[in-house]
Formats: C-alpha cells, sequence, structure tokens
C-alpha cells in the first residue's frame, strides 16, 4: 500500500468546536427540512446561512471497501501528512503487516497525530451524530452535505493510544536504503524534497523498477534536495501529490504573506496564521527572521501555539542529516540550522501549548498567531476566530493549501476581519513535472485522473496538466488499473559448482549453450539452480529405499537440436534417398512435405517438426535420420 | 617614435614572429595598431620603416610563414594596410577560419577594390566588367564563385564582402556591380533553407542604404522577394530595415510593416472571442505561416514575438514611422500577450490555447510587452482601450507571480500612460479615469513597498518619486496620497536593510517632501518639525550609512532642495550649507565629496549669480557682483566653511572631485578679481598659515583643518595659486602614464618574458 493519507476535509461539514464556552455557537438554531420535519435538529444546525453537523469532527478514511486491508503486507509512507489514517488501519482492519517510513516522517508525524487527537479529546463533545447519514435522510440536505460522499464510513478521531500502537509497527528506514520484501521486490526510499524525511519509493525487482513519486519538491527550502537521478530508468513512474495550486507561485505567496502581515500590523490589527505545527511554517519563520527587521516589525511578537509548539521547533534543529546543505554545515559551526533558536531566543518567537496558562499572561497586541488546525474547525485557532473576527484591522491569512478557505471561514460569517489567502504548496508544478519526466524518461507515467486535464475552472491552461509521451495512464478514485508491463524473467542463481560442470558450446558467434541439469530451489522468491543429487548407489537393492533418495532418476540424455531444415535442400535429399511423388504445402507457421506414396506427412515449422506416417517405425527412423542430418545436436 | 619605443620594437617583433611564443591577446594587439596609426599619421610612413627595419621583417616573415598565427596574421594585413595604403599590392585572403582575419580580409579585399575602380574605371563601368582593371575582375569573379557555392560560409564571406562595399563605397561603379551581382544574389533566396539569410538582409540594406538604392536597378523587387522568401524571425530585421529607409517604394513599405505585426496580428486573432473591431491593416492578418511558427516550439515562438515586439517599439519612436500607425490594434495585442503571459486570457482557438501554454509565465515576453506597451503610451486609444491598458497594468502590479524585473517594467509602464492620461478639461486636474485608477494603484504601492523583496520596494519607490516629481502639485493625488500611508511606509523605508532600497527611499521622501507631502504622524500642525527631522534623518544617514547609495541619494536630494528653496532650507541656509558641507567633507565615497561641491557651486551661484553667462546678446550683464555684495558673500563662504571644503578636495586623491573643486574656485576667483575685491592682503601670517597647509595637504597630511579663516587671506591664496595649470593636469586622464606607447610596448613583453632579468631562467 502506498501511503494512508486522511482526508480532513470532511470536518468542513461539522460545527467549530469551541475552546471556550461560546454563546454564538451553542444556541444556533436546529435545522429542520423544507415540510418543517425537524428529526434532525439536534444533529443539524444553521449557522451563516450555512449548514452544519454539530457532533465530534469526523474523517473520511481511505477507501476499504475494494480490497481486505489485512491482505497488505507493507504500508510504504512518503511523507508525515500521508500518514494520518494509519491507526485506522493498523488497528481496526486486521493490518499484521510492517510499515516502513523515515525516521523524521514518524517523529513529525506522530506530532501532527498528537495535536490533532489534543485538538479534539480537549473539548469533548458528547453528541455524536448519525441520523443525517442515512442515505434517503442525506438526499434531503442542503449542499455540500446532500454531496458528501461516502458518509457511512466516516469515523471518530483515534487515540492517543491507538497512535502509540500504530507507530510501533512503523520500521524505520534512511534513504537510499534497499529493504527486501519477501525476496520479491526491494524498496528504497529516496529523498523528495518537500518536507522533513519526506520520500519518494522505488520498487524493483531484477528486472522492473516501479518508482512512487509522491509530494515532491524542486525548491530550495528545508529539506534535503530532491534525488532525482535514481528514479531513472524506470518501467513504471507512478505520480501523485503535485501542487494543489499550481497558479501560485510558492515565492510570490511568500512575498504575499509578508507583505499583507505587516499593512496589518503596522495598522495596528493582529494577523492569525491557521496552519500545521511543522512543514511550511519553517519557512514562513525563516522569512520573518530575515523580514521583519526591514518592515520595522522587530517590537511585534510573534505567537505560536499548538500541543506540540514546542517539540516541533526542537526536533526541526535536531535531524541535522535530513536537512538541505546549507542548514547542515550550519549543524557543524555549530549553530541551530534554523534561525526560529534566535527568535525564540531574542522572545521574539513565543511558543505555547494552548491559549490557557502563560500565553494568557504574556499575551500583547497586535500580534502574530501561528496555530491550529488549518480547518478552522477544531484547536485553538477557534478562538482566534471568535475574538478578531469582529475587527477589520485584523487579518487571517491561509498558508496551508488543504482547505478551501472560503469553506473553512463559513461557519465565521459574517465577518469583518480581512482575510488573505496565500497557499504556499511547494511540491511540483506541471512546468516542473514536465522537466522531471524529461529528466528521468519513465516508460510509462501513472497518475491520477485530474492531473491529466486542465483544472475545471480554467479549461484553456492546457499548461496546466501533465504532458509526456506517452500519455500518462491515469486512474480515478476505485478503479483498478493494470500496470503496463510484466514480469517476464526472473533471475536465478547458479551454484558455482554446477557452473563450473557447464560446458558451453558457441552456437553463434557471442551466444554460447550449455545444457544444465540441476534442481532448481525456490524460497523467499529467491531461486537458486543447485547441482543434481548424485545417483543413488547401488547398495544391493535390498534395503528399502529412503524416502529422501525418492528421487527421479536421470535419464540418459539425448542431444539438444538447432538450427533449421532448408526445405528445398530436404526435398533433394528425399527424392536422393528414393522417394519420389514429393509435395510441399506451404502453411502459416511452415511448409508440409507431402509424400504421397507412403502416406507419410513431414511437417516442418519453426520450432518443431513432425513426422507422420501410420505405422511403419523403420520409415518414421528413416525420415527423422534425414531430418536431423540438417540440425547442430548438442 | 620616440627612441625608448624603437628600442623596444625589435625585441617585440621577433615575439610576434616566433612561433613558440605565446601571443599577446588582442586587446593589446589593437592598441599596438592604434597607437601605429598615430604614428603613421603625424609623419612619412616610409621613414618609418627605413629607420625601423625590424616593421618590414615582420611582415615579410609572416606573410611567408607556413602556418601564420590568426592573431599576428591580422595585425600584420591591418599593419600592412596602414604603411602602404596606397600600394595595391597584397594577395587577398579569404576563408581563414580565423573571424579575425576573415574579416580583416574581407575589409583589406574593398579597399583593394574600391582602389582598383578608382581612376581608369571612375564613370559608369560595364556590368560585364570587360573594362575593369584586372584585380578588380579577379575580386569580384571570387565573390561570384562564392555566391554560387554550396558552402554556407562561403556565401557569408562574399555577402560580408559586398556589405561592407555597398556600406563604403559610393562610387557609381558600384551600381554595375550590383546590377552584375544581384542575379546571383536573388538565386540564394530560391534555396531551401536560404544560406546566410543574417548576412544577405545586410547585404539588401547596404545596397538599399547606399546611392544604388535610390536608383531603380530592381532592387526593390528584390527586397519585396527577400522578404516574402525568409522566415518570419528573419524577416523581421530585413523589414524594419526597409521601414528605416528614407525613400522606397509605398507597397515595399506596407509589405515590410505588415511582416512586423504579423505576430501580433496572429496574437490578436488567437485571442479573439468573437469578430472584434477593425484590426491591422490587410497584408498583416496572421498567416499561416507565422501561426507554424508560433505552433513550431516555445522557443521559436517566444523569440518572435519579442523580435516584433522590439521591433516596433524601435518603429514607434522614429519619424518615418507608417502613417497611419494602427494604435488601437497593437495595444490590443499588447494586452492580449501580458494576459496570456498572465494566464488570465481565456481563447476559444487552439492557436490560443497552445499560446496560453507557451507564454504562461514568460518573463520573457512580459517584460518585452511591458516595454512596448510602454511606448504606445505616446500615442492615444480609445478610452474602453485605455482602461484595458490600465486594468493590465494593475492585474501585474498586484500579481504575486510577477518577478521583480517584470513588476519593474510594469511600474516604469504605468509611470508613462499615467502622465500621458489626458487632463480634465474643466480643471487642470486629474481626469476621473485616472483619479479611480489611483484609488486602486496606490493601495498596491503600498503593498509593494513592505514587500520582502528588496527589487520590487526598490521599484516601487523609484515609482513614487517619478510620480510626485509631476504630480506633486495635483490636488487629486495630493489627496490619495496623503490618505494612502504611502508616505509613511515611504519614510519607514529610509532604515530598510538594504542600501539600493534606502537611496531610492532617500530620493523619494526628498521628492515628496519638496511637495510638502511628507508628513509623519504628528500630522500637519508642525510641519516645520516634520521637515527638520527629515532633515536630520537625512543627515545621520549622510554622515552615518556605511553604503555610499544611500549618502549620494542625500547628497542629490540635498542639492536639489537647495536649488528649488525648500521653504526649510532657505529658512537658515548657511546652516543648511555649512551642515551639509561638513558631513559630505568626511565621507569617503568620491562621489558624495563631489557631490558636495555641486551643492557648494549652486549655493555660490545663488550668492553670485550664474557661472558662465557670457552671452554676446545679453544686454549688460554685471561681470561681478557688486564689491559690497562680495565681500558679505565671502564672509557667508567663511562662515559655512566653504573654502576649507573647496581646498581640501583640491588636493583630492580622486581626480573629479578635485577638477570639480578646481573649477568651482576658478568660478569664484572670476567673480571675485574684476572688482580688485578685498584689499590685497600680501605676505600676511593668515596667508602664510594657509600655504603651509595647504602644502601639507598636497603632500598627502590632510589631517590638519585649516580653522577659522578671513576672507582676504583666502583670496589671496587663490590669486596666488595656478588654478589654471592645475586644472590642465587634471584634465588629463589619470592613466596617462599608463597608456603611453612605450608602457603598451613593455607590458606586452613582459607578458612573453623577453623583458630583463627573466632570460637568466632559460638555462
Amino acid at each position: 500500500m502506498l501511503d494512508c493519507g486522511l482526508d480532513m476535509t470532511s470536518t468542513l461539514n461539522f460545527l467549530p468546536l469551541p475552546l471556550v464556552q461560546n454563546p454564538r455557537l451553542s444556541n444556533l438554531p436546529g435545522w429542520s427540512l423544507k415540510d418543517g420535519n425537524a428529526f434532525l435538529d439536534k444533529e443539524l444546525k444553521e449557522c451563516s446561512g450555512h449548514v452544519f453537523v454539530d457532533s465530534v469532527p469526523e474523517f473520511c478514511l481511505p477507501e476499504t471497501e475494494l480490497i481486505d486491508l489485512s491482505t497488505v503486507d507493507v504500508i510504504l509512507i512518503s511523507n508525515y501528512h500521508c500518514m494520518m489514517a494509519l491507526p485506522y488501519i493498523t488497528e481496526h482492519t486486521g493490518f499484521t503487516g510492517t510499515v516502513y517510513a523515515t525516521e523524521p516522517t514518524v517523529q513529525i508525524g506522530r506530532l501532527l497525530m498528537e495535536e490533532l487527537v489534543n485538538f479534539i479529546e480537549r473539548v469533548p463533545k458528547a453528541q455524536s451524530a448519525s441520523l443525517w447519514k442515512n442515505k434517503d435522510t442525506q438526499r434531503l440536505l442542503p449542499s455540500p452535505l446532500k454531496d458528501a460522499v461516502e458518509v457511512s464510513t466516516w469515523r471518530r478521531c483515534y487515540t492517543m493510544q491507538e497512535v502509540n500502537s500504530a507507530l510501533s509497527k512503523i520500521q524505520l528506514v534512511g534513504y537510499s536504503q534497499k529493504i527486501e520484501l519477501f525476496g520479491a521486490v526491494q524498496v528504497t526510499p529516496l529523498s523528495s524534497g518537500y518536507a522533513l524525511g519526506s520520500s519518494n519509493w522505488i520498487i524493483q525487482s531484477h528486472y522492473e523498477k516501479v518508482s512512487y513519486v509522491s509530494g515532491s519538491s524542486l525548491l530550495t527550502t528545508h529539506p534535503q534536495p530532491m534525488d532525482q537521478a535514481s528514479l531513472k530508468n524506470s518501467d513504471v513512474l507512478i505520480l501523485t501529490g503535485l501542487t494543489q495550486i499550481p497558479t501560485a507561485n510558492p515565492d510570490g505567496m511568500v512575498g504575499e504573506f509578508c507583505s499583507n502581515l505587516a499593512l496589518t500590523v503596522r495598522n495596528g490589527g493582529n494577523v492569525l496564521v491557521p496552519c500545521y505545527p511543522s512543514g511550511v511554517i519553517y519557512d514562513l519563520l525563516e522569512c520573518l527572521y530575515q523580514y521583519i527587521d526591514s518592515a520595522g516589525l522587530s517590537s511585534i511578537p510573534f505567537y505560536f501555539i499548538s500541543p506540540v509548539a514546542n517539540s516541533s521547533l526542537e526536533f526541526s534543529q535536531i535531524f541535522a542529516e535530513w536537512l538541505c546543505h546549507n542548514k547542515q554545515t550550519k549543524v557543524y559551526l555549530p549553530e541551530p540550522p534554523f534561525p526560529h533558536a534566535e527568535l525564540i531566543q531574542t522572545n521574539k518567537l513565543k511558543h505555547y501549548p494552548s491559549i490557557h496558562g502563560d500565553f494568557s499572561n504574556d499575551f500583547r497586541q497586535p500580534c502574530v498567531v501561528f496555530t491550529g488546525h488549518p480547518s478552522l474547525r477544531f484547536g485553538d485557532v477557534v478562538h482566534f476566530m471568535e475574538l478578531w473576527g469582529k475587527s477589520s484591522l485584523n487579518t487571517v491569512i491561509f498558508t496551508e493549501p488543504d482547505f478551501s478557505y472560503l469553506e473553512a471561514l463559513a461557519p465565521y460569517q459574517p465577518l469583518a476581519m480581512k482575510c488573505i489567502y496565500c497557499p504556499i504548496d511547494t511540491r511540483l508544478n506541471f512546468i516542473q513535472v514536465s522537466k522531471l519526466l524529461k529528466e528521468v524518461q519513465p516508460l510509462h507515467v501513472v497518475c491520477p485522473e485530474q492531473y491529466t486535464q486542465p483544472p475545471p475552472a480554467q479549461s484553456h491552461r492546457v499548461d496546466l496538466m501533465i504532458d509526456c509521451q506517452p500519455p500518462a495512464m491515469s486512474y480515478r478514485r476505485a478503479e483498478v488499473l493494470a500496470l503496463p508491463f510484466r514480469r517476464r524473467y526472473e533471475k536465478i542463481e547458479i551454484m558455482p559448482e554446477l557452473a563450473d560442470s557447464l560446458v558451453p558450446m558457441e552456437i553463434k558467434p557471442g551466444i554460447s549453450l550449455a545444457t544444465v541439469s540441476a534442481v532448481l530451489h525456490t524460497k523467499d522468491n529467491k531461486h537458486v539452480l543447485q547441482p543434481p543429487p548424485r545417483p543413488a548407489q547401488p547398495t544391493g537393492g535390498k534395503k528399502r529405499k529412503r524416502p529422501s533418495d525418492d528421487i527421479p532418476d536421470c535419464k540418459v540424455l539425448k542431444p539438444l537440436l538447432s538450427g533449421s531444415i532448408p526445405v528445398e535442400q530436404f526435398v533433394q535429399t528425399l527424392e536422393k534417398h528414393g522417394f519420389s511423388d514429393i509435395k510441399v504445402e506451404d502453411t502459416a507457421k511452415g511448409h508440409i512435405v507431402l509424400l504421397q506414396e507412403a502416406e507419410t506427412l513431414i511437417q516442418i515449422e519453426e520450432d518443431s517438426t513432425h513426422i507422420i506416417c501410420d505405422n511403419d517405425e523403420v520409415l518414421r527412423v528413416r525420415l527423422r535420420d534425414l531430418v536431423l542430418k540438417f540440425l547442430q545436436k548438442f | 617614435m620616440d627612441p625608448e619605443c624603437s628600442r623596444l620594437l625589435p625585441a617585440l617583433c621577433a615575439v610576434l614572429v616566433d612561433p613558440r611564443q605565446p601571443v599577446a591577446d588582442d586587446t593589446c594587439l589593437e592598441k599596438l595598431l592604434d597607437w601605429f596609426k598615430t604614428v603613421t599619421e603625424a609623419g612619412p610612413s616610409l621613414l618609418l620603416l627605413q629607420e625601423n627595419p625590424c616593421l618590414v621583417e615582420l611582415l615579410f616573415r609572416v606573410l611567408k610563414a607556413h602556418d601564420p598565427r590568426p592573431r599576428v596574421l591580422s595585425f600584420s594585413l591591418r599593419l600592412a594596410g596602414l604603411f602602404a595604403a596606397q600600394e595595391d599590392c597584397f594577395q587577398y585572403l579569404q576563408g581563414d577560419s580565423s573571424l579575425f582575419v576573415a574579416s580583416a580580409a574581407g575589409q583589406l579585399l574593398v579597399h583593394i577594390l574600391a582602389l582598383a575602380m578608382r581612376g581608369p574605371a571612375e564613370g559608369h563601368p560595364s556590368p560585364q566588367g570587360c573594362d575593369w582593371p584586372a584585380c578588380a575582375q579577379k575580386i569580384v569573379c571570387h565573390v561570384e564563385d562564392s555566391l554560387r557555392s554550396t558552402a554556407t560560409l562561403q556565401v557569408t564571406q562574399a555577402l560580408n564582402v559586398l556589405t561592407t562595399t555597398f556600406g563604403h563605397c559610393h562610387s557609381p561603379w558600384t551600381q554595375g556591380l550590383w546590377v552584375r551581382l544581384s542575379p546571383l544574389v536573388a538565386c540564394l533566396l530560391e534555396k531551401d533553407p536560404i544560406p546566410a539569410s543574417h548576412s544577405l538582409v545586410d547585404l539588401l540594406l547596404s545596397v538599399a542604404r547606399s546611392p544604388v538604392g535610390s536608383s531603380d536597378c530592381g532592387l526593390w523587387e528584390t527586397l519585396a522577394q527577400t522578404l516574402s522568401h525568409l522566415s518570419p524571425t528573419q524577416a523581421g530585421p530585413l523589414a524594419l530595415g526597409i521601414l528605416k529607409l528614407q525613400d522606397c517604394p509605398q507597397a515595399l513599405k506596407t509589405q515590410a510593416f505588415g511582416v512586423l505585426l504579423q505576430p501580433l496580428a496572429c496574437v490578436l486573432k488567437a485571442a479573439a472571442q468573437a469578430p472584434g473591431p477593425p484590426g491591422f491593416p490587410e497584408g498583416a492578418t496572421g498567416d499561416s505561416i507565422t501561426v507554424d511558427t508560433f505552433l513550431s516550439s516555445k522557443s521559436a515562438c517566444v523569440g518572435l514575438l519579442c523580435q516584433a515586439l522590439a521591433h516596433l517599439e524601435l518603429l514607434q519612436l522614429l519619424p518615418q514611422r507608417p502613417s497611419p500607425w494602427p494604435q488601437a490594434p497593437l495595444l490590443r495585442a499588447a494586452v492580449a500577450i501580458l494576459r496570456f503571459c498572465h494566464g488570465s486570457a481565456a481563447p476559444t482557438s487552439d492557436v490560443g490555447g497552445h499560446l496560453c501554454a507557451v507564454l504562461a509565465g514568460c518573463v520573457r515576453v512580459q517584460r518585452a510587452a511591458l516595454d512596448f506597451l510602454g511606448t504606445l503610451s505616446q500615442g492615444t486609444g480609445p478610452q474602453e482601450l485605455v482602461t484595458q491598458v490600465f486594468a493590465v497594468l494593475l492585474e501585474y502590479l498586484t500579481s504575486p507571480d510577477s518577478s521583480p524585473m517584470v513588476l519593474k517594467k510594469a511600474f516604469q509602464a504605468t509611470l508613462r500612460w499615467l502622465l500621458g492620461s489626458p487632463k480634465a478639461p474643466s480643471c487642470c486636474d486629474l481626469d476621473p479615469h485616472t483619479q479611480l485608477f489611483l484609488g486602486e494603484l496606490l493601495p498596491v504601492l503600498r503593498k509593494r513597498l513592505c514587500s520582502p523583496c528588496w527589487e520590487a520596494r526598490d521599484s516601487g519607490l523609484e515609482f513614487l518619486t517619478q510620480v510626485t516629481r509631476h504630480w506633486g502639485g495635483q490636488a487629486a493625488f495630493r489627496h490619495a496620497l496623503l490618505a494612502s500611508e504611502v508616505p509613511e511606509l515611504t519614510g519607514q523605508l529610509l532604515r530598510d536593510p538594504e542600501s539600493y532600497v534606502r537611496a531610492s527611499a532617500v530620493t523619494a521622501t526628498g521628492q515628496l517632501s519638496s511637495w510638502g507631502l511628507y508628513a509623519t504622524p504628528t500630522g500637519p500642525e508642525h510641519p516645520e518639525v516634520q521637515q527638520e527631522s527629515l532633515f536630520t534623518e537625512l543627515l545621520h544617514i549622510l554622515s552615518t550609512d556605511s553604503e555610499g547609495f544611500p549618502r549620494r541619494a542625500v547628497m542629490h536630494v540635498f542639492t536639489q532642495w537647495l536649488k528649488d528653496g525648500h521653504a526649510d532650507v532657505a529658512e537658515d541656509l548657511e546652516q543648511f550649507v555649512a551642515r551639509v558641507l561638513q558631513a559630505a567633507s568626511q565621507d569617503l565615497d568620491w562621489e558624495v565629496r563631489a557631490q558636495g561641491l555641486e551643492l557648494a557651486l549652486v549655493f555660490l551661484e545663488q550668492l553670485l549669480g550664474q557661472p558662465g553667462s557670457r552671452c554676446p546678446y545679453a544686454v549688460a550683464l554685471p561681470e561681478a557682483a557688486p564689491p559690497a555684495t562680495l565681500a558679505q558673500v565671502l564672509q557667508a563662504l567663511c562662515r559655512v566653511q566653504l573654502f576649507e571644503f573647496a581646498l581640501r578636495a583640491l588636493f583630492d586623491c580622486d581626480r573629479p572631485v578635485a577638477q570639480k573643486s578646481c573649477d568651482l574656485l576658478l568660478f569664484l576667483k572670476a567673480k571675485a578679481t574684476p572688482c580688485g575685491g578685498p584689499q590685497e592682503a600680501g605676505a600676511s601670517p593668515d596667508v602664510v598659515s594657509v600655504e603651509a597647509a595647504l602644502q601639507r595637504w598636497q603632500a598627502g597630511e590632510q589631517g590638519q583643518p585649516l580653522g577659522e579663516l578671513e576672507p582676504e587671506a583666502v583670496m589671496a591664496v587663490l590669486r596666488s595659486m595656478d588654478l589654471e595649470g592645475l586644472r590642465g593636469m587634471l584634465a588629463k586622464s589619470s592613466d596617462h602614464m599608463e597608456k603611453s606607447p612605450q608602457s603598451l610596448l613593455q607590458d606586452m613583453l613582459a607578458t612573453v618574458g623577453v623583458l630583463g632579468e627573466n632570460e637568466a631562467d632559460c638555462y
């Protein structure tokens, strides 16, 4: 299984979970059907002109109908965003296999999960809604609830215990490490340049190579650069995790982010940045570190609020070997690789596990707050949206591309605060993909259907799709696709003593043949030719044979034949040997030589020759010997 | 030739003919040729050759060498040409792999041909050439053979020789030459691909510009034929060249203009949603060849578009540009290109879709199109189109994806369109459309001034400076600007970490302040406090900034303020000048010190009147200020310590500073002397001490100040100094020693190790 991401956009259908008692959200009117039927009014509430589910938020799991996940042997994880569904799979499906991921992926993935669990568990909500999920009921609901897919499979968040158990099943791997999977294939993670520890995977046998490219970046940010060279010579390259916002250039977006931040703060407003606790935030902090002095923002406090803020900031500094070259060299100076260390030291950046406690004492405005969750449905961000939403001086800047910012904002409308959308997605765009594909030249590209056509809203932008030759094979949800290659060959090892005994014969310049008699030993998908056991010594024949001696006898070997039979010459030879009345017929595969008098057929094809004559063994042997004259034997 | 050079020359010639010795680089050889040119111009060449037999030996040996080095061969040929310009005694050499040799040989051929045709063949020789001198016959036959050759290199060389010929020789015989060769040139057009198309275009244009062009020799037909045979990219330069010609048939001009317009016509067609307003004149309707070029590859498409835009931009500025000028379709095309590049166009055709994919985010085309759009601001357009222009410019200024260079170009184009926009008819204020646009533009400018990218901040500031310079007095602009927070942000950028931005911020605040538009939150109640604080802030930058650019900018602002009579400068003029000069005098950057002298000169002019006002028709201009005023002036100059500043600058280690100071003091001397000025101070103790200090300064000890100066003493010192002599000396370039031929010869010999003790190492 390649990755197991969690679709969190399902949470947008739920009401936000406020950290403190919120009269607005707790007194919303229930929703009733057009005919006045109010049986759903406990589950569905009307808020800002939209209908939301009033319940613990639920997530959409990976497809489980198509395959039995208990039969999955291995899960390869490409980055920490792509493992958020792991506890659902390892704990509830009978999965007994192994998960492979790099160390930063596991550590930061743990932080993301921990934050998620914490955000949801610290605001316990007794209510769980299920009536609305009934298919007949769902049809009657307003959009987008009506159109939500697979709602019956939506699940509440896992627990920390499940997280720990899931993570314990992960085996850590390093870049370029070769891992044998049952002898059948070898898998290798390669740096993908997107996030700390993010990987692309190569899955290869001796004769086939499949690359799985997911969430890769060619930009120079904090992680190790993408390893492109190792992707060359792939039979198939599975390509996914491209940028979600192909029209937004990350550099331009960072510029927008900084300018809007400065303008807001300069006017006495606060800036809210809904974000994940790891990833782009490191780059944003680094950018701000260089920017705040020039923009005269040195006195403005930056707050990073997350249950895992401290760990995230500290982890980033210790994974030196997974960082880009510049940051790695800093470690030897020694200096912290990320400048947020200095921001913390100089008190410009402060971090807190939540808004409760120390934060409320230190809180100074105007300020900039980085906090989760980017969906605006849970986490400390809900509090700041309620607190700052009414003033037009304040600004919320969306940097994470995973959620539609308009949908995220829906339950907070009407909103006076300014909203700026600067999605920063450093993953490959289509120009970069096209360069990458030219560089690594896979025989076939396989990708989601969405990448093979322009975005629906910009149908004229034919530059916003994958353009490669041969055209990429696309797949859609729940589609089964046969990859365009077949395993034709297996590698077989020959034991040295057996190899010694071979007598090759050159049949063409450069091509030698040898007959081999051996035992093919197959175990764990490894094939070895071993010398055949010596024929059992005749020991009088009286003893009863032991079962282990019960092996096939090596018969006297007949020579192998090669070559082709030139029909004309063969006919001449037949005539020379007294056959007359010979007729030759051409067939699709060769020729039939007909000896009419003898009522005999000789069927000559490329890889076989048959002599068909009725009960005349002498004639058959005569003819056979004539045929053999034209062939080589060894 | 001076004896020292004569002494060095044999060794150098020996080096040049010795194949084992490394040859000095081309620049040295070029310099050497320049020197020989001056030497041969100065005296008889024959004598020079007689006195320096090594030169003849050099030419002889190089020409006879089996395998001469191209550089040396080229040098020798040109040297020989210099010495024996009148002698037609050279064999021609063409086809050498070295570009230098080929070019030199080509030029030589042209000279020989021109010389040969002079005299007997002067007049109108027959095109067949039976009456041409043998030497010319030989050359022309060689050129003919080359034109018939299948090797592109040979064709190129023949075309180049002809281009030079028609470019340099304007005698009637060239007409015969063209009549003879034009069929061969026309034959080249039949080939596919056309060989040496660049050189062919050069030749045709060269012929068209020569007297041959004015007589009808089928040239115009050939040009028309060439235009239609060349690919769109190759035809562009030819079309532009044709349109630049003074007199050529209108039909040809129309055809050429059509070629330039083709790519834009294609774009317009591809961008059209529905049949739109009339487009380009006939002949420029987006033909299939241009479309094919667009579709062939990204680089071809981008190259063709950029070329067309650059050519049309050049053409627009020419007086002989086609008339009527299709301003409206050009505007539409420029806007369409910019929209394609921005991904905001929604084309319906296949070509449009292709253009969209190719041009999206293409910085090269964006830059070319913005430049072109800026140039189009010279003309007008229907209001609906102008609105589109401003909309697309705003798109570019707003877009986070605009690269710094594109943003800069967008600002420049916006400025040109803004300044070109019409004034409202009723009053002299900005028209409503412009006011509306300003309302949208200023928030964008504000955001750009906050950009983390310094180039964006810098271009924003430059734009602000320019627009304020022109519109600082317009009420609508003042109102919008003051309400926009932009002036405050500009003040903030005086402390920007990037020095270029600080420099631009200095210029911008200086400009804003000149118009009374620079205000900090303390508000308009105390404007004098504001100005004082900006002056102090700029003075602070001048004295402390570690980079030169901001300090230079400050000096420019101060000079401008002084010139404009900035109210707050005028309030205490002497203190202003004194403080600025004091800060500038200690500056390590010579440009700052030089600008200090500029400021001092402005100050002097304001006190004494303009320098150099010697217009013969001016009526009774006083030669100098009245003595009483002069005494006061000198007192004032002493008070602001201008003398100390100028005298110190006179011995500045940077020549431009010393020169400027010298000019300033000469101006002062001229103004003061005719009236006798204050009483002669003679050898008073004051003068002695000043002169002693000056001598120490001249020797490089600049530490000691002059102290309090009396005007009399200063004037006495000025009179006693040979300022004219000093000016003469300073006028010579500082490297006049290093530029001497002797130094060149020594350098060249030194690089090959012939000079001096190095020879001993040869053991």
